[in-house]
């Protein structure tokens, strides 16, 4: 541009770090991530083990179980969940389409590495929520965490857990965990911080120790927001079930990517129906059981 | 269990970040607005010294922003004092460590609250025992106690609600028997009633006058209303602007109040109710014709009591019986009627 006679270079080019520099660096880090890797490969290893041995155990009782015992298990959790018939049909309606497409399999594989990693999610993102709410420099710290964590493209951060566990199914569910445990966390953080000041103080008065504060006040009436949280966490590990089986995740998720790579209309569409199921059946069961739980609010005096 | 007196002496509280400060300051006579323009402190309590009576009920009067309940407050220290002391029992509750104190909350005090403070999420009895269970009581125990204090309070049958099902006025009978099943000696409470309406607020003090002609707790009331304050009150003391302007009975407030803000809060009154039989009295002149009353009977009963017998004269009697006194319409009429102003009754007086 002409503009750029009368200025000195460096305000109208970019003055970027030198390619040179750059590979260095790059290669720097990528080295010691690989050597660090290689160093506490055993440490990595004794990691995976557990999360392993407790996925393939779910995902084979799910794939071998014969589909009306699954089926029927998981129309009575579906109903003492919601406690409503609607739903319940819903899902036996749902689930049998599934079935009738020969989905059955693929769609009991991504059940399996969802139920584990919700679980998860719950375990760790619960605690980490609590401790939040109790310390502002916890939240200080950890807000900014969550925030990069929630907008870092889930693509991004699939490259450390390849770099770091590998291919497979584990890498795939640490990924998942990882995309679906910031709502836990925060929502968690929000329900315990909402809890009505007098109330606690009510509590203090009466001589509660934190930890009765905790389990009699604060938990049971940070709940509903909880509910939601978890609610939050398996609709965020369904979507990233799909994503994950670019790192070795089976079911679904790698039917759509291979209709993806060849164009399998059809094939990726049934597909993405069998994710909004069970999405929609997760989330009505979750929504309607978080609902039960607070029933001692609905009814108000007038 | 004997019931203690609470004494609380020379007891300050400023907000801000560098409270100690500014004590020494306040004492020698900073002013509220003073500190708060200068250095951005907020003055709560100056100086505050009651002797709450073992047994009694103590009514901490004022407005809102003049203290009252950041008062109470400090009694189970839910505020931390800026200075002073809180003694009960010989213990002064400000330097208790953190367990003594979850202890003296536990046994020694309950409390009960303006906005009630229910869990929701708990029944009506599951709230009573609230107490008890942060005492580590068993629930056998707990809930034998607890529907004891739910019948007490009247609130039979609704065991099984949960808080928002009920009124506010069954609400706080809740707040009550869950105070009252911790079995404490001293019993808080912050503007209780104040958030009932008229009509379930005098019901709801009648029910803590019954309980306490039975219970002799230490009572520590916080209240708006001069009107309860006198009903409840066997002692008052009227803050404001964090300051204790004047502490007596309810008789020695209406009769002579300390200065002019009290004397516009007790033109309203109805004197016939705080004004004792014995105050007006005339000396006993041997003639003990008439009703007989009681010494500390209010006005208001010795005059029903006269018109119903229809005489116009009684004699005032002593706990003995002896007749101390002669009290005539004309006298009585006089005492209840709100003099015209301050000044007027201080020369009557003379």
């Amino acid at each position: 541009m002409a503009i750029c006679e009368f200025l000195p270079r460096a305000f109208c080019r970019f003055p970027a770090i030198s390619d040179s520099t750059i590979r260095q660096l790059r290669q720097v880090i990528d080295d010691g991530f690989r050597g660090l890797v290689r160093e506490y490969g055993y440490i990595i290893d004794a990691l995976k083990a557990p999360l392993q041995w407790f996925l393939n155990y779910l995902e084979r009782l799910f794939t071998t179980s014969p589909w009306t015992v699954v089926l029927i298990v998981m129309l009575l959790v579906v109903y003492f969940g919601s406690r409503s018939i609607r739903i319940t049909i819903g899902t036996a309606i749902g689930m049998l389409l599934i079935g009738l497409f020969g989905l059955w399999e693929d769609t009991m594989t991504t059940l399996a590495i969802v139920t584990v990693s919700t679980l998860i999610a719950i375990i760790i993102g619960l605690p980490i929520g609590i401790l939040m709410a109790r310390s502002e420099r916890v939240q200080g710290v950890i807000n900014p965490i969550l925030d990069v964590m929630q907008t870092m493209p889930s693509f991004v951060y699939l490259i450390p857990v390849v770099v770091i566990f590998g291919i497979g199914k584990v890498p795939g569910l640490i990924a998942v965990v990882i995309y679906a445990v910031p709502p836990m966390i925060r929502l968690t953080n929000l329900g315990i911080r909402l809890v009505d000041k007098e109330v606690l103080e009510a509590a203090d008065a009466f001589g509660s120790s934190r930890g009765q504060k905790l389990w009699n006040v604060q938990m049971p009436l940070a709940l509903p927001t909880i509910m939601a949280g978890i609610n939050q966490t398996i609709m965020m590990s369904l979507a990233m079930v799909v994503v994950a089986s670019m790192v070795g995740v089976g079911g679904l998720g790698r039917n759509t990517l291979q209709a993806i790579n060849n164009q399998f209309f059809t094939f990726g569409f049934l597909n993405g129906f069998a994710l909004v199921a069970i999405a929609i059946i997760f989330d009505r069961t979750s929504q309607a059981f978080g609902k039960r739980l607070q029933r001692h609010t609905e009814v108000v005096h007038g | 269990m004997a019931s203690h007196g609470i004494e609380i002496k020379g007891l300050y509280k400023i907000f801000g970040s560098n409270a100690r400060q500014h004590v020494e300051a306040v004492r020698n006579g900073l002013s509220k607005a003073e500190l708060n323009e200068r250095y951005g402190h907020v003055l709560g309590l100056k100086d505050i010294n009651i002797s709450m009576p073992a047994g009694g009920i103590t009514v901490v009067m004022g407005l809102s922003g003049s203290g009252k309940s950041t008062l109470i407050r400090h009694i189970n220290r839910l505020i931390e004092p800026t200075y002073g002391e809180v003694v009960y029992d010989g213990v002064n509750v400000c330097g208790m460590n953190e367990r003594d104190l979850r202890e003296f909350r536990r046994h020694k005090t309950a409390m009960v609250f303006q906005k009630f403070a229910l869990l929701p999420h708990r029944t009506v009895i599951e709230n009573t025992v609230y107490g008890l269970d942060i005492q580590g009581v068993s629930r056998s125990e707990s809930l034998k106690k607890g529907q004891y204090w739910i019948d007490r309070v009247g609130l039979s049958g609704f065991e099984h609600h949960y808080p928002n099902q009920l009124s506010g006025g069954m609400q706080q009978r809740v707040g009550l028997a869950r105070a009252l099943t911790n079995d404490a000696d001293i019993l808080l409470m912050d503007e209780a009633y104040s958030a009932l309406d008229p009509l379930i607020r005098v019901d709801m003090q009648t029910v803590l006058l019954d309980l306490q002609a039975e219970l002799k707790k230490t009572v520590v009331f916080i209240t708006h209303d001069l009107d309860e304050a006198l009903r409840l009150g066997d002692k008052i003391a009227i803050l404001r602007d964090g300051q204790v302007v004047q502490q007596g009975t309810g008789q020695e407030i209406v009769l002579s109040p300390a200065d002019d803000y009290i004397t516009a809060f007790v033109k309203e009154v109805n004197r016939g109710r705080v004004i004792q039989a014995k105050t007006v009295m005339k000396p006993f002149d041997g003639a003990a014709d008439g009703v007989r009353i009681e010494a500390t009977t209010t006005l208001e009963a010795a005059a029903k009591a006269m018109t119903e017998s229809g005489q116009t004269k009684a004699t005032i009697i002593d706990e003995a019986g002896t007749p101390i006194g002669t009290l005539d319409l004309q006298t009585m009429m006089a005492a209840m009627v709100t003099p015209a102003g301050s000044d007027a009754s201080m020369m009557a007086a003379e």
